[in-house]
C-alpha cells in the first residue's frame, strides 16, 4: 500500500511538471502552429533562474517566507525571454516553409545551450532549503515530502486557471478564434500579432514555471531542457498536438508510466514510453485529443 | 526536338565534368599534399556527406524533414561496434553490409509509423523515435558500454591487412576507401534522383494530391524513400566507427540529428551536390569553433539563424545566384 501511494505521488508530481511544459509547447503549437525546439531551454532557463535567485537570497540570510515568493521568479524570467524572442525571431518565420521554422529554433536552441553555460556555469545549482522547509508529512502510513504535493497543486491549479483562461475569459475567445482562422480572426479586427506574443509568453511562462517549481526538489543541471522536449514531445503526440486536454491527458499517461518505468522496467521506460505512443498513433493517428 | 535535348544533356554533362574533374584530382590528391589533419577532417566530411545525401533525398526531393538521421547513422556506427565486439569481425566490407542491413531494418520499423505523417509531425516523430535508440545505448550500458561508446579498430579493407601504423592507415589506405565508397554512394543517389522514381517522389514533395491522381502510391514511395535515406545514413555510420575508433552515444542523440539538418541547409538542399557542400563546410566549421571557443554551439547556433534568416538556399544557392549574376552581367 505504501509502495503505491508513494509511487502514485510521484507519478502525479512528475505529471504536473510535464503537463506545464508540454502545456506550453501544445498552446504555441495550437495558436501559431510552430514548434519550438528550444521550448525545453526556456524550462532550463525557469530553474536556474529560481535556483540562482532563491540561492543568492538564502545567502543574504532573507527569510524563509520571502524564499517562497522568489520561486516563481524563474517563470517571469522564462516568460520575458519569450516576449523577446517571438517578435524579433520568429516573426519572420511565419509565412516560410515549417522546416525554416524547426531550423530556426534548433539554433536557438544551440544558443541558449550555451548561454546558460555561459552564465550560470557547468555546476547543478539547487535552492534545496525550500524544499526542506516544507518537511515532509505522513499519509496512511508512508512518508512524503510536502514539497512534492505543492508541486502537484501547482500542476493542478495552473491546468484549471489555463482551461478557465481559454473557454471562460474574453482573451480565451480571441485566442482560440485565432487558432482556429488566423485570417478572419484578423480581418474582424483582432490584432494577430499581440494575440502572438501573447500566447508565445504564457507558453514560455509555463514552461518557466515547470522549472521553478522543479528546482528545489532536485538541482538545475546543464542539459535538463533537451530531456525535457524529448518527454514533453511524447506527451504531445499521444495527447493531440495543440491540445491542451491531450497535454493533461498525455502527462498522466507519461507520468505514470514513467515511474513504473523507473521502478520495474528502468532499461526500456522510454522505448514503452514511445511504444504506447506509436500503438496511439495507429488508432488515432492525431492523438487522443488531436484534430487530424 | 530530341537533338535539342541530347545537346543539352551533352552540355550538362560537359560543364559538370568542367567542375567535377578538379575536384576529383584534389581529393585523390589530397593526402600526399596536405596533412593528416586535413586529410582526416576531408575524410570526416565524405563521410558526413553520405549521410547528409541519403537525409537530402527525403528533405529535397520528397519534401519530408526528418529530425532523426542520428538514428540510422547511430545503427550503422554501432553495427560495427557490435561485430568487432561479439562476432569478432574485422572485415570493413562485412561492417559496410553489416551495417546496411541493419540501419534499412530499423528505417522500415520507423517509417512505417513516420510516413504516415509530414511536416512538423514527421519531424518530430523521427526525432522522437531516434531518442528511443539513443536510451536504448545509454541505459543498456552493459552491451554497449554506455557513454565510454565501445572500441573499433582498424578494420582490414578488401581482405588486406591495415598498415601497423594508425595514422598512416587512417589518412592513406582508408582514406582512399572512403573515397571510394563516397563515390560509388555519390552516383548511386545520382541515378536514384533521375530516375522515374525520382522523379517520383519530386512529384510528391510538390503536389500530393496531384501525384497521387496521377497513380503515385504516396505512402509507398516515402517509405522507400525513407529506407533508402536511412541505408545511406547506415553507411555513413559504418565507415565513421573506425575513423573515429569509437562508437559513443553522441551520435545516437538527436542533436546530432539536428547537425545533419545543419548541413543540409549549409550546402542548399535544394541542390544535388548542396549536402556534400554543406557537410564539407559543416565539418570544418565545427573544427575550428570547436578549437576556437569552448562555446562553439552558441557560435553554430548564430550562423543557423543568420542562415535560415538570410540565405535559405545556402552555399550552393549562393553560388547560383553568383553565376546567374556572371552570366547576365547588367
Amino acid at each position: 500500500m505504501e509502495f503505491l501511494v508513494i509511487h502514485g505521488l510521484n507519478a502525479l508530481l512528475y505529471s504536473s511538471v510535464l503537463f506545464l511544459i508540454a502545456g506550453g509547447l501544445s498552446l504555441i503549437y495550437g495558436v501559431m502552429r510552430i514548434i519550438n525546439l528550444a521550448h525545453g531551454n526556456l524550462y532550463a532557463i525557469g530553474a536556474f533562474v529560481t535556483a540562482w535567485t532563491i540561492g543568492a537570497a538564502a545567502n543574504a540570510g532573507a527569510p524563509n517566507a520571502v524564499l517562497l515568493l522568489l520561486l516563481p521568479a524563474g517563470a517571469f524570467a522564462a516568460a520575458a525571454v519569450g516576449a523577446i524572442l517571438e517578435p524579433t525571431l520568429l516573426r519572420p518565420f511565419y509565412k516560410r516553409p515549417e522546416e525554416y521554422q524547426l531550423l530556426v529554433t534548433f539554433g536557438l536552441l544551440m544558443i541558449l545551450e550555451d548561454l546558460i553555460d555561459r552564465v550560470w556555469g557547468p555546476d547543478p545549482l539547487s535552492a534545496g532549503r525550500v524544499y526542506e522547509n516544507f518537511g515532509s508529512i505522513t499519509i496512511s502510513g508512508a512518508r512524503y515530502p510536502a514539497y512534492n504535493l505543492a508541486v502537484i497543486a501547482v500542476g493542478i491549479i495552473a491546468a484549471l486557471f489555463l482551461w478557465a483562461f481559454i473557454y471562460r475569459t474574453r482573451f480565451g475567445v480571441v485566442l482560440r478564434a485565432t487558432s482556429q482562422n488566423m485570417r478572419m480572426a484578423s480581418a474582424l479586427g483582432v490584432n494577430v500579432n499581440r494575440i502572438y506574443i501573447q500566447a508565445f509568453t504564457i507558453g514560455c511562462f509555463m514552461a518557466g514555471l515547470g522549472g521553478a517549481i522543479v528546482v528545489p526538489g532536485q538541482s538545475a543541471v546543464l542539459g535538463m531542457g533537451v530531456d525535457a522536449l524529448i518527454l514533453a514531445f511524447v506527451v504531445v503526440v499521444i495527447g493531440g498536438l495543440g491540445s491542451l486536454e491531450g497535454a493533461f491527458a498525455g502527462a498522466l499517461i507519461v507520468g505514470f508510466v514513467r515511474e513504473a518505468g523507473v521502478a520495474l522496467f528502468p532499461e526500456i521506460e522510454l522505448a514503452v514510453l514511445y511504444l504506447i505512443a506509436a500503438i496511439v498513433l495507429f488508432v488515432r493517428p492525431a492523438g487522443l485529443f488531436g484534430r487530424a | 526536338m530530341s537533338a535539342d535535348l541530347t545537346m543539352q544533356k551533352h552540355r550538362s554533362l560537359l560543364l559538370t565534368l568542367v567542375w567535377a574533374a578538379p575536384v576529383a584530382v584534389a581529393l585523390l590528391a589530397a593526402p600526399h599534399v596536405v596533412g593528416p589533419f586535413h586529410t582526416l577532417t576531408l575524410m570526416y566530411g565524405l563521410v558526413f556527406g553520405i549521410a547528409v545525401l541519403g537525409f537530402n533525398l527525403l528533405l529535397g526531393y520528397t519534401g519530408l524533414l526528418s529530425f532523426g538521421h542520428s538514428a540510422y547513422f547511430g545503427a550503422g556506427a554501432y553495427t560495427v561496434a557490435f561485430m568487432v565486439k561479439y562476432f569478432k569481425v574485422a572485415s570493413m566490407e562485412l561492417f559496410l553490409a553489416g551495417s546496411v542491413l541493419i540501419s534499412v531494418i530499423i528505417s522500415l520499423l520507423f517509417g512505417v509509423v513516420c510516413v504516415r505523417y509530414t511536416k512538423i509531425f514527421f519531424g518530430i516523430l523521427t526525432l522522437a523515435l531516434s531518442q528511443v535508440l539513443w536510451s536504448l545505448a545509454f541505459k543498456f550500458f552493459w552491451v554497449t558500454g554506455g557513454t565510454d561508446g565501445l572500441r573499433v579498430p582498424t578494420p582490414s579493407l578488401l581482405g588486406t591487412a591495415p598498415l601497423a601504423d594508425k595514422m598512416e592507415f587512417l589518412a592513406f589506405q582508408y582514406y582512399y576507401y572512403v573515397l571510394a565508397v563516397f563515390t560509388v554512394c555519390v552516383i548511386v543517389m545520382w541515378v536514384i534522383v533521375h530516375s522515374p522514381f525520382g522523379k517520383a517522389l519530386q512529384a510528391i514533395r510538390d503536389n500530393e494530391t496531384r501525384a497521387e491522381f496521377i497513380g503515385i502510391r504516396i505512402r509507398r514511395y516515402r517509405l522507400i524513400a525513407f529506407v533508402v535515406s536511412g541505408a545511406f545514413a547506415g553507411v555513413a555510420g559504418a565507415l565513421w566507427a573506425p575513423l573515429n575508433g569509437l562508437a559513443t552515444p553522441d551520435v545516437l542523440v538527436w542533436t546530432f540529428s539536428g547537425e545533419i539538418v545543419f548541413m543540409a541547409v549549409l550546402g542548399g538542399f535544394n541542390s544535388f551536390i548542396g549536402p556534400i557542400v554543406g557537410a564539407m563546410a559543416f565539418t570544418y566549421l565545427k573544427t575550428y569553433a570547436v578549437g576556437f571557443t569552448v562555446y562553439w554551439q552558441l557560435l553554430l547556433g548564430t550562423v543557423l539563424v543568420v542562415l535560415v534568416l538570410a540565405l535559405p538556399k545556402g552555399i550552393m544557392g549562393m553560388v547560383e545566384l553568383l553565376v546567374a549574376k556572371v552570366r547576365r552581367p547588367r
